[in-house]
This record gives structure tokens, C-alpha cells and sequence, in this order.
């Protein structure tokens, strides 16, 4: 079993991928397909299936999750594994993105540069040199989790999180970049900022990226900026 | 037709059942913080259980009628009235036309209010729930606001003529309150060291607070795993999380749709109803109970709800 299934609170399973692929945008893969076999399968009692980079969860209704108890689970845990085998093809639909980003807006560039050892323009260079794919999506409306964060610009994450992070920003965290769709609260380190809109409700689809997707960031000027914003 | 909100109360919002089919796309759910509170209000008024209604989060609402409704109160310390007079919470209860509501905090708490025809503002994405922070759904509701109802239905109508007294002489069950000590099942990252710290502290709810979640202060519970970054996953209403600072979370509705602190413990479905009135500097414990119990609750609740709402359709319905 690539898949093993635990309680996610009371009304949600966690799906686990435990595969063995070394790459993460690997995983993504057949975490896009897995998600997108359990939608199409409509299993009674789901409500929603949310993926994010090794994991998937199962959203059940209150009837149906006050029935998982005992052997009830173990059938439904069956019928989703079931679902998971599946070889049916599934088509990709994945673009490739191109993102500005100003790097005045880098609010921890300082403390980057101390976590790293590197100085601030080699991490501006090692950034927009990476290839980055698309994990999941989630946090907050439209905001990407980006893996192939080259391995010397890992940081960990503020220990205090911000109470507040401007709509835009570009962040790093951990072994990860991704982009604050909203203004929230948020542990990230910020890098720069990009003037595109990540989620947009009078777009349909809402959100400009989906998981799988490839993107690059572009850098510009605050003057671009200011011009695009 | 229309309802005026002359004066909105605090943190007043426009909630249903809540937004799940896009917390792929990192969609919070948002909904009622007491969702079997707001669902019992729409039986009480005839509506759907997915209807829109208000939450209020404290202080004094007045809301002014253009036409005859139905209207259901339930959840906090409040005193209600229509017309000046008394009305009791889980009755259904009748409001004419010209007639001012008013709820009013007694303790710093929240209740639901449900309307026949329910709130009628756009529906975004399969919901008509507020987002405040995503603001999917507008903000809090401001003085002055006014909001549009829907049609009611053959039910409510018949609910309606059913009494002429002010207030129905049926009412919605009474689910037990637990608020100083809720249940929770292990999280994938829980461990027994930390779940005997869990049990064994008192937390402060901090003034940092929100729809979105509950800062515990007060203890800290020792990170084991070091403070190792995880890679993010799937959270829920419920889910707590335990960032490196140790200072716990319990996420509420509003939530983020994935987190990356580790998961140690998620408070119960039947019990969210109690996080939902937990205030700042109010003091909270935790106790750890099999999921399968859990379960056995929610089940029990829901047979409740279902039992009740069988029971009005059977008497008031085609």
C-alpha cells in the first residue's frame, strides 16, 4: 500500500503517501492523480477532498463520519484504497508561469542572509535560477506552496509568526517558497514582493495557480512594481 | 423584503453551514462556530438546514422587520426581545411587521439567529458564508446594514399559523455545555509525553483570538520533536497546533486549510460548539478520549437534530 489512512479529527481522514520517490515534485505527481481519482470517484459521505504535497484529506459529512466506528471504518478504508489503485489514465493539464517579483520588499533579507551564510545577491541569483513546481495549494485563498527551493536557502520559520503580511509578498520557510495570495497573519521569511493578484474571485478558476503547475520568478523594479500593482 | 440592523452587535456576521468544496484551492471553510446552534435555529424557523442566519459575537443587536417572519435564537448568555417583550432561545418565535429585535450580551458570548426565508446575500462559491480575512463573503456587519431575506417556505408558513402566542410551545433539544474541558483525539504528531502536558495544563484563552483560532497562553508545552519544521498538511476546524514557540493553537472555522506546526490533538466535532463561546482570559482544560467515542457523540447529536427535525415536518409538514 502506497496509502495509509488516520484520523484527522473526528470528520476528516488523513490519507498518507508513504512512496518512496526521492523527488518531491515527484510526489506531487501522484498526489495530483490520487486527489483527482477520490473527486471523481464521489464517494458517498465526502464533502471534499483537499491535497496537499504527501497527504490528501477526506472532508466527511456528520452522518457518515458518526458511522466510521469499528468495521465501518475498516469498509470504508477499503472502498478508498479501492479508488487508489486505479489505473485508469488521467491527463495532466499543468502550465508553466512566469512571476515578478521586487526584492525591495524583502523584509528578512537580513536574517536570510545570517540563516544561510550567503550574501544578499547570491540569494537573489540562487532564487530566481530555481525551477519551482507547484505542491498544493492552501494556507490561505490561492497561496502556492513552491517546492525546489535551492538547498542553501533553507530557513526556518519566524518562531513568532507576524500578525500581518501584505497580499503578494514572496516568502521562504523551511525547505519551501510560496506567495501570500492575502493580507494575514504568517511565520514566513519575506523575500520580496510580486504585484500579481494569486486570487482573484472574478476569475474562474479563482486561483492562478494549481498544483503540478511549473513556475519561474522574474525579477523587477520597485518603479515595475508600482507600474503593475 | 428586508431586515435592518440598526444596531449590529460585535463581531456580527452572515453564516451558513459553511464553504468545503474549495479548500483545495485554500478556501477556508468559515460557517457557524456552532453549527448544530445555527442548524437548530433554521429547523426552529422552518428554513433548510444550509440557510444562511447570523452569528453574533457579543454586545446589543437590534434588527427592525419589513414583513411577518419567523425567528429562532439559540447559543450564550443573551436576553432577547421582540416588541419589548421576553422571548425564550430554541423556541420558534413570531415577528411582524414594524417589529424591532433585540439581543443583548448578558456574559460575553456568542449566539446564532435564524430567520424564515433565511439571509439572501450572493451565494460565493456553494456558500453565503463571511471570510473576514479573505474577505470572501464582505466583513462584519457594520450599524446601518441591511440585508436582504429569501422567500419562506410552505413549512415555515405553516409553523407560523400554527401559534398565536408569541412563542411556540415547542422547542429545539438542549445539547449539554462543556466549557471548561474539552474533549480531543490524538493528532497524527501526538505523543504520549505531550498528550500527558495537554491534559495536565490550564490554558488562558489570549486576547490575540479570533474566528480563526484560539491562542492558548498560560503553558507551553515542550516541543519534543525540537522544533523540526514538518511538511505542511491538511488542518481542520479543531485541529491544535503546536508551533515552535509552544504556545498552543486551536484552530476555529475561519482556519487556514493547511498548516505545517505539528498536529497534536483535535477538539471533538460535538465540542466545538463550547470552543466557539471560549472568550479571552477564559480558562480552558483538555481530555483525551478514544475517536471511536467520539464518533459515538456526534452520532448521538446528529440522530438528535434529525429526530427534531422529523418531528416538525411530521406535524407541520405536506
Amino acid at each position: 500500500m502506497t496509502w495509509s489512512l488516520s484520523p484527522l479529527g473526528d470528520a476528516a481522514i488523513l490519507l498518507s503517501y508513504d512512496g518512496k520517490e526521492k523527488k518531491a515534485a515527484d510526489v506531487t505527481k501522484h498526489v495530483v492523480r490520487a486527489a483527482r481519482l477520490l473527486e471523481g470517484a464521489q464517494l458517498s459521505g465526502v464533502v471534499a477532498v483537499t491535497s496537499a504535497f504527501r497527504s490528501i484529506a477526506l472532508f466527511l459529512d456528520d452522518r457518515t463520519a458518526a458511522s466510521l466506528r469499528g468495521g465501518q471504518m475498516d469498509s470504508f478504508a477499503q472502498r478508498v484504497q479501492d479508488v487508489l489503485a486505479s489505473r485508469r489514465r488521467i491527463k495532466a493539464r499543468n502550465r508553466s508561469v512566469r512571476i515578478p517579483v521586487c526584492f525591495d520588499f524583502a523584509l528578512d533579507l537580513e536574517r536570510i542572509e545570517e540563516a544561510t551564510g550567503l550574501r544578499s545577491a547570491n540569494i537573489v541569483r540562487k532564487f530566481l535560477a530555481a525551477n519551482f513546481t507547484v505542491g498544493c495549494l492552501g494556507f490561505m485563498p490561492g497561496f502556492p506552496y513552491l517546492l525546489g527551493l535551492p538547498k542553501e536557502l533553507k530557513v526556518a520559520r519566524l518562531s513568532e509568526p507576524r500578525l500581518r503580511v501584505s497580499a503578494g509578498s514572496v516568502a521562504i520557510a523551511g525547505g519551501q517558497a510560496g506567495i501570500y495570495s492575502l493580507e494575514s497573519p504568517g511565520g514566513w521569511n519575506i523575500i520580496g514582493r510580486t504585484p500579481l493578484s494569486l486570487f482573484d474571485l472574478r476569475r474562474d478558476p479563482p486561483a492562478l495557480l494549481s498544483p503540478g503547475d511549473r513556475v519561474r520568478f522574474r525579477r523587477i523594479t520597485r518603479g515595475e512594481f508600482d507600474r503593475l500593482a | 423584503m428586508k431586515l435592518h440592523l440598526t444596531r449590529s452587535g460585535l463581531q456580527t456576521s452572515v453564516q451558513d453551514r459553511g464553504r468545503f468544496r474549495y479548500r483545495k484551492d485554500g478556501v477556508a471553510c468559515a460557517g457557524a462556530l456552532d453549527l448544530a446552534a445555527l442548524r437548530l435555529c433554521q429547523l426552529l424557523v422552518g428554513n433548510d438546514e444550509g440557510v444562511a442566519g447570523i452569528e453574533i459575537g457579543g454586545g446589543r443587536l437590534a434588527a427592525r422587520f419589513e414583513d411577518d417572519r419567523l425567528i429562532a435564537w439559540h447559543g450564550g448568555v443573551y436576553e432577547a426581545r421582540v416588541a419589548g417583550e421576553t422571548i425564550p432561545a430554541r423556541s420558534s418565535v413570531q415577528v411582524r411587521a414594524g417589529e424591532v429585535l433585540e439581543l443583548r450580551a448578558i456574559e460575553p458570548s456568542r449566539t446564532w439567529l435564524a430567520i424564515s426565508g433565511g439571509i439572501d446575500v450572493p451565494l460565493i462559491l456553494g456558500s453565503r458564508s463571511t471570510h473576514t480575512r479573505s474577505g470572501i463573503g464582505g466583513n462584519f456587519l457594520p450599524d446601518g446594514e441591511v440585508l436582504p431575506l429569501a422567500a419562506e417556505t410552505d413549512l415555515a408558513r405553516a409553523l407560523r399559523a400554527a401559534f398565536s402566542t408569541r412563542a411556540s410551545s415547542w422547542s429545539a433539544p438542549l445539547f449539554p455545555v462543556r466549557k471548561e474541558r474539552l474533549r480531543v483525539v490524538a493528532g497524527k504528531d501526538w505523543t504520549e509525553e505531550l498528550g500527558a502536558e495537554l491534559q495536565g495544563a490550564t490554558f488562558r484563552i489570549s486576547t490575540q483570538s479570533d474566528r480563526m483560532g484560539l491562542r492558548l497562553e498560560n503553558a507551553v508545552l515542550e516541543n519534543v520533536s525540537g522544533g523540526a519544521e514538518q511538511i505542511s498538511e491538511p488542518v481542520v476546524p479543531g485541529t491544535i497546533q503546536l508551533p515552535p514557540n509552544g504556545q498552543l493553537i486551536l484552530l476555529l472555522a475561519d482556519c487556514q486549510t493547511i498548516g505545517g506546526y505539528p498536529k497534536i490533538a483535535h477538539v471533538v466535532t460535538v465540542d466545538l460548539a463550547d470552543a466557539a463561546q471560549l472568550q479571552s482570559h477564559n480558562h480552558v482544560r483538555f481530555v483525551a478520549v478514544p475517536v471511536d467515542e467520539a464518533r459515538g457523540w456526534l452520532q448521538k447529536r446528529e440522530d438528535d437534530i434529525a429526530l427534531f427535525a422529523a418531528g416538525l415536518r411530521a406535524r407541520f409538514g405536506n
